[in-house]
Parts: structure tokens; sequence; C-alpha cells
């Protein structure tokens, strides 16, 4: 029974515990009940990636077939979302009362998990669901919610960063929902499969054009691609922290799979990059990205700032790895969801602790905090290493397999500017562990975070360095995802 | 012990050591102890190899992959078994040498600074003993990471500023060179393990080899080929034990060892003669090797002047390779542990003139072998080694180097090692004048009277210089040892 139904109860569960969790007032019942639902959702997208990974499940909601009902497809790409989204969840959602206590409204802690748990289905349910339209209202339903949790974050500029954001991100979902209507149009159908199968016939009118050009757009804007990136600082900045941490590991990564889904599955690599050569257009952003955003995070005085710039800096290397649409590429972008998720999670984490304790985010006043916090100061060292790209960090996987599909392309001088601007990244993350290495604290007292912020964040960082070993669940993964993706089209 | 037991201990001791230095740093007589028996230990393992190597043996150790065939993995031939053989049998003697220093200088963090040592030198013998070029490069930052916080251990301005040019320049270096040409490497030939004969051939060709070659000599930063040796004269403001073995030995040897195992087992000299794609190269080791020459002449700080003189006998490596003649590459390969013995005996004299007289320039050395007589002794035996005349072991490796050249009907490269012999001389003889041949100053107001340099000191610099002589006699095993590399059969 549960078996049978997974890819159904990994969303209608959390959707369900939400509404209930408003009615639960009681602080520490909320909280388990929360945990227990991501937690719940991890195992179903642990249990459901053994097998998709090879032969993709295919799930008719409320047993009605394909044209007719909605169709949730789980394969080796939605199985890695689903085990991000769920994954980080699980992590950020334990980690310490205190912080999530610190930046909520008293009283409100039963909406914030409510809506954590929307906004966690609803990112899950882009990822899972085969029907097209269906990714709307799963971008909606995910997106309402984390306007809603930034907009908690402790700072009354939290409201205007949550505001534009709001702005931003309907913007973008209308351009989304146009390009899906005018695919509806071109083909009469909303089923991803079936749409990929009646495009080819219309390939060559310019509504497809635009179609494709409207879920580009669209998505590039929830995903923060350069230039379209100006929602993401203040959103990442002003929110309680460890929805930051949730945002920035799994939030624009959706989005990614949004446009990769349209350009792979949909339309079709040959159309997409053989007829309109779109990485004319990525490339050159996407390297902007990386330079631009690398370089505005060296000069940011505040952790937070720093790791929202550096996250710009991170989609570029993603969407670089799209535009090289081949097997190498296409993982190294794919796979960099997932390691990027672990890394930038956990470094938030570790800002989330800093805030906590020291009540401050801006890197001037941390000076010597290896001497107050040494293990908090220890995650960044170790999660920065995973930035940079060390060997043996999950960055250096990521950076191994863009390098080799920008050489594999013929691109030298894109695979060198890759190698090139994650020395930017040394900078960044340098500069702060001079700060908290070689400054000397005028109070030297011992403020080490608590245990239950600590573990969760340890536990994300450790697995920046799991991931630089142990590839399956990740590059093996995301590689099996962009052959899939890559036969498709 | 089987050899594969051999090779896990090998890297296991160093670590191990880290973890007891740590567990055991409240107590520093304890923690000092726990370092010697690693060292000892580190040693005696690596020692087990040497027979089954000398044998014509390859012991293997695999890990595991990370990538679909890209595996840590480990094999251990000839020329690992050499520098691993170097680095760690001189880290016994350095410890013993730290430990006099770092007291005698009343150093801070000592735990901090014997953790990280004993992890630097893990990561050297896992250089030394990688199977491929992937496993090799992860080894490789790590020793860059791990010797990160024994450069800025003074933890002051200026060795934060050091600290930031030696990460800069090597990571910076690693990355955009090094690694760029390590996946190129991958993308054309499928593989990346060391093979005898190299992996490149006829899968790349004329100007491509000559761009491949130059990302992995100039990516390969630890090898300080100009422009890019700024960071070893920074490295120098780390404690002295660091600077002699790990900036004259482990860190620098592990950069030209890079370069000589790229040579013979990525492109293989063959295929890198027939393509003449290292002619450059034998210019740019040129360059490096006088102009480095000529700066360290004008260095009155000691410690500098040796960093300079490293940078040259680096870059006579890096000739070596790039000839790429049998028996330069074997007498390459040689110098590995003849100027591993030299330098590291002169840094160690360096420091114990520091520890004991509290003087740092050239220029204050007047008289002072009468003071330090062993001191400047072993200093005088490191000087005649690194110059390169008999009996000091540095005699073969240049022997063999000129020879190489003269093979490659590269007269003038020939030249080349003449001259510096000269100028090494130039740099290293005046300081052995100026100790025994010159009387002392009267002693300043502040000056204060001195004897030699503790025990603990003096008698690793005088091991070390004596074992400059040792070398002389025991070459021909070496260069036995040495000999398969190059396709000749033993």
């Amino acid at each position: 029974m549960i078996q049978s139904n997974m890819p159904a109860l990994i969303i209608v569960t959390p959707m369900l515990v939400a509404p209930i969790l408003v009615f639960v007032r009681h602080r520490i019942v909320a909280r388990v009940l929360a945990i227990a639902t991501a937690w719940w959702c991890f195992y179903l997208a642990v249990s459901m990636a053994g097998v998709a990974q090879d032969t993709p499940i295919a799930y008719d909601m409320g047993g009605w077939e394909a044209p007719l009902g909605i169709a949730y497809t789980v394969d080796a790409f939605s199985s890695l979302l689903l085990l991000i989204v769920s994954g980080i969840a699980s992590v950020v959602l334990p980690f310490g009362p205190g912080s999530a206590l610190l930046a909520i409204p008293e009283g409100k802690n039963n909406l914030f998990y409510a809506s954590f748990l929307m906004c966690m289905a609803g990112l899950m349910g882009i990822a899972i669901t085969g029907d097209l339209f269906n990714v709307f209202v799963f971008l909606e339903i995910s997106s309402l919610a984390s306007y809603t949790l930034i907009a908690m974050g402790k700072s009354r500029r939290a409201l205007m960063a949550a505001f534009s954001y709001l702005v931003m991100g309907t913007i973008g979902g209308t351009f989304t929902l146009l390009g899906i209507g005018m695919v509806y149009q071109l083909t009469g159908t909303l089923n991803m499969a079936d749409i990929a199968q009646r495009l080819p016939d219309v390939i060559d009118s310019p509504a497809t054009r635009v179609a494709l050009a409207l879920i580009v757009v669209g998505g590039s804007i929830k995903l923060a691609v350069f230039p379209l990136h100006q929602w993401l600082p203040n959103a990442y900045t002003y929110a309680p922290s460890a929805v930051s941490a949730f945002l920035a590991a799994t939030g624009t990564k959706v989005s990614y799979y949004v446009i990769v889904r349209g350009i792979f599955t949909l339309f079709g690599v040959s159309f997409v990059f053989g007829t309109l050569h779109l990485e004319r257009l990525l490339v050159p952003l996407a390297l902007l990205a990386m330079f631009v955003g690398s370089t505005a995070a060296i000069f940011q005085t505040d952790l937070k700032r720093l790791l929202a710039y550096s996250s710009i800096a991170q989609i570029g290397y993603m969407v670089l790895g799209l535009a090289m649409a081949n097997q190498a590429g296409l993982t190294g972008g794919i796979v960099h969801l997932a390691n990027h998720a672990v890394i930038k999670g956990g470094l938030f984490l570790v800002v989330a602790c800093i805030t906590y304790r020291m009540h401050t985010s801006k890197i001037d006043e941390l000076g010597g905090l290896a001497q107050r916090m040494p293990l908090t100061a220890a995650a960044w060292l170790v999660g920065g290493l995973g930035m940079i790209g060390v060997p043996t960090t999950a960055g250096f996987i990521s950076k191994w397999y863009l390098v080799m599909g920008a050489i594999d392309r013929g691109w030298y001088g894109i695979a060198f500017a890759i190698l090139l601007s994650s020395l930017l990244a040394v900078v960044y993350v340098w500069r702060v562990v001079e700060v908290f290495y070689f400054r000397e604290a005028s109070d030297k007292s011992n403020l080490e975070a608590p245990a239950d912020m600590l573990v969760p964040t340890w536990f994300l960082i450790a697995m920046t360095i799991v991931f630089g070993l142990y590839t399956p669940w990740s590059a093996g993964l995301a590689s099996k995802a962009a052959a899939l993706l890559l036969a498709a089209s | 012990m089987t050899p594969e037991m051999a090779i896990k201990l090998s890297l296991a001791l160093p670590l191990f050591g880290a973890a007891g230095v740590i567990a055991t740093g409240k107590w520093p007589n304890v923690r000092e102890a726990v370092t010697m028996i690693a060292a000892f230990l580190t040693f005696g393992t690596v020692c087990t190899l040497y027979p089954v190597v000398a044998a014509g043996g390859r012991p293997e150790l695999y890990i595991g992959e990370v990538l679909p065939g890209l595996a840590i993995a480990f094999k251990v031939e000839p020329l690992g078994m050499l520098f691993a053989l170097v680095a760690s049998g001189l880290w016994i003697l350095t410890s013993i040498y730290a430990v006099g220093y770092m007291r005698g200088h009343h150093e801070k963090n000592q735990t901090r600074f014997f953790t990280c040592f004993a992890l630097a030198i893990s990561a050297a013998l896992g250089i030394a003993f990688s199977a491929n070029l992937f496993a090799l490069f992860i080894f490789y930052e790590i020793l860059t990471f791990s010797t990160f916080p024994l450069v800025t251990h003074h933890g002051d301005a200026k060795a934060i500023r050091s600290g930031r040019i030696y990460l800069g320049v090597l990571v910076g270096t690693s990355v955009a060179g090094l690694l760029f040409a390590i996946i190129w490497t991958y993308a054309i030939a499928g593989t990346l393990d060391f093979t005898p004969g190299g992996i490149l051939a006829g899968k790349a060709s004329g100007n491509g080899v000559a761009l491949l070659l130059a990302l992995f000599a100039f990516g390969t930063g630890k090898a300080a080929l100009m422009p890019f040796h700024k960071w070893l004269p920074n490295a120098m403001v780390a404690p002295t034990p660091v600077s002699a073995l790990l900036h004259a030995v482990a860190v620098v040897k592990a950069g030209v060892f890079t370069i000589m195992k790229v040579v013979v087992y990525i492109f293989g000299i063959e295929y890198l003669t027939d393509q003449g794609a290292s002619q450059w190269l034998m210019w740019v080791a040129t360059y490096t090797l006088v102009v480095s020459s000529v700066i360290a002449l004008t260095k009155d700080n000691l410690k500098a002047r040796l960093a300079y003189s490293t940078i040259s006998q680096l870059a006579y490596i890096v000739l070596a390779a790039a000839i790429a003649t049998p028996a330069a590459v074997v007498g390459g390969s040689m110098h590995i542990a003849m100027h591993a013995m030299g330098k590291i005996t002169l840094f160690f004299c360096a420091g114990s003139i520091m520890v004991g007289a509290h003087k740092t320039n050239v220029s204050q050395l007047d008289g002072i072998g009468h003071r330090m007589p062993f001191t400047m002794g072993a200093f005088t035996l490191g000087s005649l080694s690194i110059i390169g005349l008999p009996p000091m072991g540095g005699a073969w490796s240049k022997w063999h180097m000129v020879l190489g050249a003269a093979d490659a009907d590269q007269m003038f490269f020939a030249g080349v090692y003449m001259l510096s012999s000269l100028l090494s001389i130039a740099y290293l003889m005046p300081i052995v004048g100026r100790a025994f041949f010159i009387a002392e100053k009267l002693p300043e107001a502040d000056d204060h009277d001195h004897g030699e340099a503790p025990l603990l000191c003096v008698i690793p610099s005088v091991l070390t210089g004596l074992g400059t002589i040792v070398l002389f006699f025991i070459a021909e095993p070496l260069y036995q040892l040495l000999l398969p590399i190059v396709g000749v059969a033993q």
C-alpha cells in the first residue's frame, strides 16, 4: 500500500500535516510533527530513488490515467531533487529551536512550521509531477510559502525583501504560466511526455520559440540567473537563518529543474541548442554570474550577504553546465545542485550559529571567533574548502565534471574560466577564515553554539566531505539523470 | 608485513601521530615522544618497501573510486620510493631538531605545529605513492592546506601576508594549471594512471603537447618555477624546522617530483623528446636557475639566501626533466635526495644560529665558526654538497645531469649546470669564509656571549651534514634503484 503509493504520499503527507499544524499551539508538538513529516518524506525519497535511478516510476494520481488525470513520474533527475529538498528539510528543521524562536514572533511557531512544510511540499511537487500545469501550481505553492517564511525575519527589512521577492517571483511565475499556456495551445496537452512527442510537429512555429523563451526567462527569474538575481541577496540576508539555509539549498534548485526539464525533455536539445543556439545567451550570462557574483561576494561586509552573492556565482556554474548540453557538462550542472545544496546549506547554518551567539553576522565584528566558537569556526573552514572546490570535498566533484564538459565541447577558454573563477572563492572564504583565526577576540570566553545547532550544522558540513569521496548518490545519480535527459532529446 | 600493509601504515602512521600529538598536547614531553615514535615507525615502514621495489616489485594499494575511472590508489615505483625515503627519513631528524628549536625559541602553539607537521608528512607520502594523477592532486592540495598553519605560525601581520601569498600562488597555480592539465589529460587519454612509457603518445601532438607541459610545469607551483616562485621566500617566515623539512624537502620536492612523474609516466621521455615539446621549458628552467642564483647572492638574510638557492636547485631538476634523456632523468631524480640532504643541513644550521646566537643575517656571522664549530662545520659540508663537489652526494646527481645534457647534445645546458655551480660557490662559500676566517667584531652592547646551539639542534645538523658524505658512497644503489624508470632493466 505504502510501497505503491509513495509518489503520492511524499507530496500529500506534508500538505496534510501543514493545515493540522495551524491548530497545534503546543510548541514542542508542532516541532516534533514537522520534523517527523520531513523525515518521513526523506525516507520516501530514499526508497523511491533506489528504484527510480534505474527504472523511472510512473504513477497516476487518483488512478486517472495520463491525458485525463495527473501523472507523477520519478526518474533519476526528479529523485535527486526529492532527496535534496527532503534531506535538507530534515536537517534544517531540527536545527536549534532557539534559532527559529529568535526570529519568529511569539506564538507563531506552528505557522512557521506549517509554511515550511507547504514550501517543502511545493518544491517536491515540482520535481515529481509529469504535468506541466501542475508544475505551475506547485511553483506558486512553494513561492507563496517562501514569501511568508522570508517575511518572518526579525529585521523589518525582511518585509521589504519578501515583498520584492514576491514581485519578482510573481513576474517569473506569470512568464512560466504564459509559456505553459502557449505550449498547451500548440500541442493540446499538458502531460509532459505527450508534449515531448507532439512539439516536434510544431517546432517551426514562432509560438514555440516564444513559449520556450517564456519558460526559460520565467525559470531564470526564480533561479536568480544573472542579471535577474536582484531579489536574492536581500531575501537570503533578512530571512530567518534556518529559512535562508533551506531556501538557498533548495529553492533556486527547483527552478533549475524546471528549466532543464523544459529544455531537454520538452523542447529537445537539437532545437534549443542546435537551431536556436541558446548557449550563446546562457554561456556569457553564466560566466558573468560566476565572476560578478564571486567578486561581489569578496566585497561584502556581512556573512549572509557574502553567501548570497556566492550563490549567484554558483548558479552560474549550474547554468553553464546545462548550456554545455553534453554528458559531462550536464552531469556537472546537476551534481552541483546536490553539492551546492549541502555546502551552502551547511554554511548558512554556520552563520545561523554565529548570529545566535554573537547577535551579528558582520564580518568585522567576528574577529577571533575561532577562540570563542572553535567548532563553528572550523565548520566555516571546512564548508569554505568545499565551496572553493578543494579535492576530497563535494565542490571538487562539480568542478571536475564542469571542466570535463567544457573540454569535451572544445571550450578550452571556458574550462580555464571555470577554474579561475573558483579561485575567487578562495578569496572570499579565506578573508573570513583570517578574521576568525588571526584576529584576537576582545572577549575570549567560550560561546560555542549549543549542541542542537552544532549537530545539524556539522552533519551538512560533513556531507561536503562525504560527497567529495563517495559519489554514487550525488554524481552517480546526476550522471544517470544527465544520460536520461540527453537520450530523451 | 605485506607491502600493501606497509603502504597503508606509512600513510596512516603520521596521521596517528597527529592524533596522538593532539591528545597529549598538555604534556610536551609525551607529545614530542609521540612525534618521535611516529617518525621512527613511519620511516621503518617505508624502509620495508625498499627491498621490494629494488627487486623490481611495484606494490599496490587500492582504496576506492571517487568517480568512475578515478581512483584513490597507490603504487610504489622507484621515484616515489626515493621521495618517500627522503621525506620520512628526514622527518626523524627534523623532529629531534624541532624540539630543540621550538623550545629554544620559546615558540607558542607547539601542539598545532607538531600536528600539522605530521599531517604534511602523510600528505607528502601520499604524493610519493600515488598511482595516478588524480590521487596525486588530492594529496598535493592537502599538503598545501596542511602547511598553511605552519607558514602563518606566528600569526602576526607579516605571517598573514606571507600566508596569503603562499596560499594564493600554490592554490592558484594548482587549480588554474595543474588541475586543468589533469582534466585535459584525462579527456584525451581516458586514464590518469602513471604508466611506464607514458599515456599521451599519439594522443596529442606538437603545440598541444607543449601547452600541456606548460600547464603541468607552471601549474606545479611547488616546483617554484619563475614567475611562480614568490611563495617560497615568503614561506621563510615559518619556524626554521618548517623551512628545513617542508620548504627545502617535502613541499618543494613534491613539486619537482610531480613534474618528474609527469614527464616520465604521463608524457613518456621518448615521446616528449620526439615532439621537442620541452625545449622551451629548458629555457625557463635555465632562466630560473641563473636568476635565482644571482638573487641569492644579493640576500643578506641567511634564510632568504637559502630559499633562493632552493629555487635554483629545483630548477636544476626541472631542467633535467625537460632535457628528458635517461641520464638526465635519473640524475634529476637523484638530485631530489642529494639536494634534500644538503639543503636541510643548511637550514638546520641557519636555525641553530638563530636559536644560539640570535643572528639572522650573513653579515653578522663574522667569526661565528669559532663559537659554533659543529654547526658551521655541518654548514660547510652541506654547502659543498650543494655546490656539487666530491666526496659529497651532490656531486653524483650533478654528474648525471650534465651527462644527460651532453647525451642530448645540449652542450649549452651542460654549461648552465657548470655556471650555476660557480654561482652557488659564490653565494655559499662567503658564509663559510666569514664564519671561520674573519675575526669576530667587538661585541655590541646588546650582543650576548654565546656558544653552540642546544644539543638537540646541533646533533641533527651534524648528522645530515655527514649524511651528504654518506650519500656520496651509497649513490650506486640509488642509481640502480632509479634506472628502471627510464626503461633500463635492473
